[in-house]
């Protein structure tokens, strides 16, 4: 009799477990597919770098942080699904800078924006990322000496980068990647449907997935 | 059906046994609904309560099984290091004590709202109910169990 009652206990609560997942994971995808069609801004702001046609239907959206190792590893993906399907799919970044500093990060890459040196020093940052940060702290003093190598002006991207127009766009990413639910980095969304379980072959699917909905054969 | 003083007595120190691995076991899995499921990151003070939390699922079942007066004792030290985690992190979070003495510089701040259940009852405050209870109830058996 015990034993029963134990067993179904822990049955019954292991269940529930998963049935609460189940349930909260369906209806988190669901609330952000009417953001995705009520507030798309949400999830591209008019602000945001873009990779990719105009005209392309599928948003690869990008919620990222520079220091973050992941979304160094992922970058390579959001390329060559645009190159493979050109046209097609519209790549957008947002800035998700959780980790300690990054924020700096963040301020630098758009003030490299202004000198039309934007993807070419995420990139850099990307493949230095082991050299300016430690124990996913920034070590914002080994970013400059990184710069000159993309042909960036370090004394503008100085003056440009506590500019309050870019404070606005850090401080509305992060507002947004808030009311989206991104705690982690990179966050991925394509056309609003959130990464699900995340990894690299999920987001592949997901992003074959819409393309066969929004350019069915 | 025989009215035995002994079963009887074990049967309530056996139905507290269980409250209290029932207490656990509901907490573990909540905690993991938040970290895996909402993706709330667990902040330092988070993982040193889950430190005293996750063993008391196995220590309690084990205790139930036959069932093993001694399991108390093994279990209370951790619930009440346990409930002392859980009281300083709410009183942290409650800001009575001043934010400056937090200990996680790093990382996820431990004083972050993530969720309040009926606009008050956030993790930490849950933190505490549960290792309140499991604390009191293992008190008890104690005292019922002299060993």
């Amino acid at each position: 009799m015990k034993r029963t009652v134990f067993i179904a206990a822990a049955v019954a609560l292991v269940a529930a477990f998963f049935v609460g997942s189940h349930f909260y994971k369906s209806g988190r995808a669901e609330k952000l597919g009417f953001m995705a069609e009520d507030n798309a801004e949400t999830f591209v702001r008019p602000y945001s770098p873009t990779l990719g046609s105009e005209e392309a239907k599928v948003y690869l959206v990008k919620f990222s942080d520079p220091a973050c190792e992941t979304c160094a590893a992922f970058s390579p993906y959001g390329k060559q699904a645009l190159e493979e399907f050109p046209g097609k799919i519209k790549f957008v970044l947002r800035y998700a800078p959780f980790h300690k500093g990054s924020e700096d990060v963040v301020r630098i890459l758009e003030a490299a924006r202004r000198q039309d040196k934007f993807w070419e020093t995420l990139e850099l940052l990307y493949k230095k990322q082991s050299n300016w940060t430690q124990n996913h702290r920034v070590i914002i003093s080994r970013v400059w000496p990184l710069l000159p190598e993309v042909g960036l002006d370090v004394e503008r991207v100085r003056a440009d980068m506590n500019d309050p127009e870019i404070t606005k766009i850090v401080e509305q990413d992060l507002a947004d990647a808030r009311a989206l639910g991104v705690r982690r980095t990179p966050g991925f969304f394509v056309n609003g449907k959130p990464l699900e379980p995340f990894g690299a072959r999920p987001l592949v699917e997901l992003i074959l997935s819409e393309l066969r909905i929004q350019y069915p054969e | 059906m025989r009215n035995d003083g002994e079963t009887t007595a074990l049967d309530v120190n056996w139905l507290l046994c269980f409250c209290a691995w029932l207490i656990a076991f509901v907490s573990t899995l909540g905690s993991m609904f938040f970290s895996y499921v909402m993706e709330f990151a667990p902040c330092v003070l988070c993982w040193y309560q889950r430190i005293c939390l996750f063993p008391l699922v196995l220590i309690l079942a084990r205790g139930l099984f036959p069932f093993d007066p001694k399991a108390s004792k093994y279990a209370l030290p951790l619930a009440g290091v346990g409930w002392c985690l859980a009281a300083y992190h709410s009183l942290l979070y409650a800001e009575w004590i001043p934010a400056d003495m937090q200990p996680c510089t790093q990382g996820v701040s431990c004083t972050e709202v993530h969720i309040e259940l009926f606009g008050f009852l956030s993790i930490p405050y849950l933190s505490l109910i549960a290792f309140t209870l499991l604390s009191t109830i293992l008190i008890v058996l104690q005292r019922r169990t002299p060993v």
